[in-house]
C-alpha cells in the first residue's frame, strides 16, 4: 500500500540507508523505553534484598534468587489475594455477559416499544466518566434503594455496578444488528421461542464479539483499583492491586517487585494469547463508543 | 448510532394493508387486528423481559447515581440521621478551601502536559511506524504491553524507578552522564514525572488507534500531492492530518476526559505531595469523601467535574456520530 513515502524512493540506495537507520533508531528507542522497565522489574524480583535496595543499583544481578517468587507468594499470602481477584473478575465477567447479551439482543432483534429510548439513556451514561461518579455510586452501594442492602465488603459491590456498561451493550447490539433477520424468522417458523433463538442461532454466530467483550471486561476488572479500594475496606476481601498498594511500604523491595511481577503475569499471558482479539477489539470498538 | 439519530423502530410484523377485502367493519378482520395487537404486545413484553436485568442495573448503578449526585451536592450526608438540605454550603466550603484551586490547576496542568507528551508522541510514532515494512507486529505488541499492566503495578514500579538512590531513572542518567533529577520528590518535577508514567502506561491505545486510522488513507492522495510537488512535511500537513482529523479530535477528547480524572498515579505514588503539587481533583474528591467523611462536599466537587467532563464527552459523542453517518 502506498504511504507517505514513495516505494521507489525506498528502493534507491539513499532511501534504503535512511530507512534502515530510522528503523534501527526507532527500534532501539522503543525497546529501551518499553523493555528496559520490564527487564528491570523482572531482574529486580530476583535480586537479594540488599542488592535491590543498593545505591547505585546493578544492571545485572550479582546473584540470582528465583526463589524470591516462591517467597513472595508465601510471605504475601498471594494465594488468598489471587483467589479474591479471580472471584471479583470472574463474577464481574459472567454477570456482565448475563446482563448485557440479553439486553443487546432485545434492543437489536426484539425491538420492544421505546427500545431506542432505553438505548439512548444507556449511551448517555457513556458521557459520565465512571471515576467521577465514585461518590454517588458508593453511597448507592452502601444502601441500595428499595432493597435496603449494604453491599460493602461483598463481591456484589464490584459485580453489580460492572453490569452497567453501556459500551459493551452498544458493541454487542451493533454486532447482532448484522445477523440477518431471515435466520431468526426461520428459527421462529421452526417453533423456536426468543430464548432458544438467541442461544442457538445468534450466540453461536457472535463468538468473535463475545470474545472481545469478555476480554474487555476481564482486563478492566483486573486493572480496576479505585472502586475495590473504597467498597472492599476489609483486607480479607481485597483484590491483589489494592493489597499490594496497601502493603508496599512495609515489604522488602525484592519481595514487593516479585509480587508486582506475579500480579501482572495473568494479564500479560492473556494478552500474548489473545493479541489478535484484543488489538482488533481496540480499533473496532473505541472509535464507535 | 441508530438510536440517537432516531431510526424508526422496524416491526417484525409490518401492518398489513389497512383494510381487508371486506372493509374495516368486517368482524373477522377486526378479530385479526386484535390478534395482531396482542401478538405485538406479547413481543414488547418479551423484549422488556430480556432487558429487565440491564434496566435494573443501569437504574441502580448509573441513572440513579447521576441524578443523585446533583441532589447530594446540596445536601449534608449523615448516615445515622439522614441527609439534610444545606443549600450552597458545600460549594461555599469548596470555595473557602485553597486546595480546591490547587487541585483544579494541577488537574488542568496534568491534562495539558499529557496532551503535549501523550498525544504528540503516539502521533509521531504512528506516522513513522506506518512507513516501516519490518517489525511492525513487534512495535504493536511493545507499545501495548504496558496497557495490560494493572495501574497499581505501574505506579509502584515507577515509584521504585524514581527513587533517587537505587532507582533506574537516575542510574540511566548517570550512565549517560546527564544531570540527575529529584523526580517525584520535588514539587517542581513531581507532576511532570507522573505524566511520564501515565503516558508510558497508556500511549499504546492511542498509537494503535491512530495507526489503524493511517491505514485508511488512500495512497492516491499521496501520489497526487507528490505530483503537485509537495515535500514530506507538506504531505503530512495537507494529506495525513486532514485525512485523520476526526480520529485526532476524538482521541484528543478521550484523552482529556481520561486525564482530568487521574487518580491512581498521584494516590499511589505521591499521595498528593510534595507541597500539594500533585493533588488532583479526583484525589481531593476521594479525600473529602473517604478521609474527611464529608460526602456532601465531595459530591459538590464531583458535580463540577461531571459538568466539565460532560461537555467534553458530549463533543466526543457528537463527533463519533458524524463519523458514522
Amino acid at each position: 500500500m502506498r504511504t507517505l513515502i514513495r516505494p521507489a524512493v525506498l528502493r534507491t540506495r539513499r532511501g534504503r540507508t535512511v530507512y534502515w537507520s530510522v528503523l534501527a533508531l526507532v527500534l532501539l528507542l522503543f525497546t529501551a523505553a518499553f523493555v528496559i522497565p520490564l527487564y528491570w522489574m523482572g531482574t529486580g524480583a530476583m535480586k537479594s534484598a540488599r542488592e535491590a535496595a543498593q545505591s547505585p543499583p546493578t544492571y545485572v544481578p550479582h546473584e540470582w534468587h528465583p526463589g524470591n517468587f516462591a517467597e513472595a507468594w508465601q510471605e504475601l499470602d498471594l494465594t488468598r489475594y489471587f483467589l479474591n481477584t479471580l472471584l471479583l473478575v470472574g463474577g464481574a465477567w459472567l454477570f456482565q455477559l448475563a446482563v448485557q447479551i440479553p439486553a443487546a439482543y432485545a434492543l437489536s432483534k426484539l425491538r420492544p416499544r421505546y427500545g431506542n429510548v432505553v438505548l439512548g439513556l444507556m449511551l448517555v451514561t457513556l458521557m459520565m466518566p465512571v471515576t467521577a461518579l465514585l461518590v454517588p455510586v458508593y453511597l448507592t452501594v452502601v444502601d441500595v434503594p428499595l432493597l435496603d442492602l449494604n453491599l460493602i465488603d461483598t463481591p456484589w459491590a464490584v459485580w453489580l455496578p460492572a453490569g452497567a456498561n453501556a459500551f459493551n451493550v452498544y458493541i454487542l447490539k451493533n454486532f447482532f444488528d448484522r445477523v440477518p433477520d431471515e435466520l431468526l424468522d426461520a428459527a421462529r417458523i421452526d417453533g423456536a421461542g426468543p430464548v432458544t433463538t438467541m442461544v442457538r442461532v445468534v450466540l453461536p454466530l457472535s463468538r468473535p464479539i463475545i470474545a472481545v467483550v469478555s476480554i474487555l471486561s476481564i482486563v478492566t476488572a483486573w486493572k480496576d483499583f479505585v472502586w475495590p479500594l473504597v467498597v472492599l475496606p476489609d483486607p480479607a476481601h481485597q483484590p491483589i492491586s489494592v493489597f499490594l498498594q496497601r502493603v508496599a511500604p512495609d515489604v522488602p523491595l525484592n519481595i514487593l517487585v516479585a509480587g508486582l511481577v506475579l500480579a501482572s503475569a495473568p494479564l500479560i499471558a492473556l494478552f500474548l494469547v489473545f493479541q489478535r482479539q484484543i488489538l482488533s477489539g481496540l480499533t473496532a470498538g473505541s472509535l464507535k463508543g | 448510532m441508530s438510536a440517537a439519530t432516531g431510526t424508526p423502530v422496524k416491526s417484525p410484523h409490518p401492518p398489513a394493508a389497512s383494510t381487508g377485502p371486506h372493509g374495516p367493519h368486517d368482524p373477522a378482520e377486526r378479530e385479526r387486528a386484535r390478534a395482531r395487537r396482542r401478538a405485538r404486545l406479547a413481543e414488547h413484553v418479551t423484549g422488556y423481559g430480556f432487558l429487565c436485568a440491564a434496566l435494573i442495573v443501569f437504574a441502580l448503578f448509573s441513572w440513579y447515581p447521576i441524578a443523585r449526585n446533583v441532589a447530594l451536592a446540596f445536601q449534608e450526608v449523615n448516615f445515622a440521621t439522614g441527609n439534610s438540605w444545606v443549600g450552597l454550603e458545600n460549594f461555599r466550603r469548596l470555595a473557602d478551601d485553597p486546595l480546591t484551586v490547587t487541585a483544579w490547576r494541577n488537574s488542568a496542568l496534568f491534562t495539558l502536559y499529557a496532551l503535549l507528551l501523550g498525544y504528540a508522541v503516539p502521533f509521531v510514532t504512528a506516522i513513522v511506524v506506518n512507513e516501516f515494512r519490518h517489525a511492525r507486529a513487534y512495535f504493536r505488541v511493545l507499545v501495548y504491553l504496558p496497557v495490560m499492566l494493572p495501574p497499581v503495578v505501574v505506579a509502584l514500579m515507577w515509584n521504585w524507578f524514581y527513587d533517587p538512590g537505587p532507582g533506574l531513572a537516575n542510574e540511566l542518567l548517570r550512565t549517560l552522564h546527564l544531570p540527575t533529577s529529584a523526580w517525584i520528590d520535588s514539587a517542581d518535577t513531581s507532576l511532570v514525572s507522573l505524566v511520564v508514567v501515565a503516558t508510558w502506561a497508556n500511549m499504546g491505545t492511542t498509537t494503535l488507534i491512530y495507526l489503524a486510522a493511517l491505514q485508511t488513507i488512500p495512497g492516491e492522495l499521496y501520489e497526487a500531492a507528490e505530483l503537485d510537488g509537495a515535500n514530506l512535511w507538506q504531505r503530512v500537513r495537507h494529506v495525513t492530518i486532514p485525512q485523520t482529523r476526526l480520529v485526532l479530535l476524538i482521541l484528543m477528547l478521550l484523552q482529556i476526559v481520561a486525564t482530568m480524572q487521574v487518580f491512581t498515579e498521584p494516590f499511589v505514588m505521591t499521595g498528593g505531595g510534595p507541597d500539594d503539587s500533585t493533588v488532583t481533583v479526583m484525589l481531593l474528591i476521594y479525600r473529602h469523601a473517604f478521609v474527611y467523611d464529608d460526602f456532601g462536599t465531595a459530591s459538590a466537587l464531583s458535580l463540577l467535574l461531571l459538568i466539565v467532563l460532560g461537555l467534553f464527552s458530549a463533543a466526543y459523542l457528537r463527533l463519533t456520530r458524524t463519523r458514522e453517518t
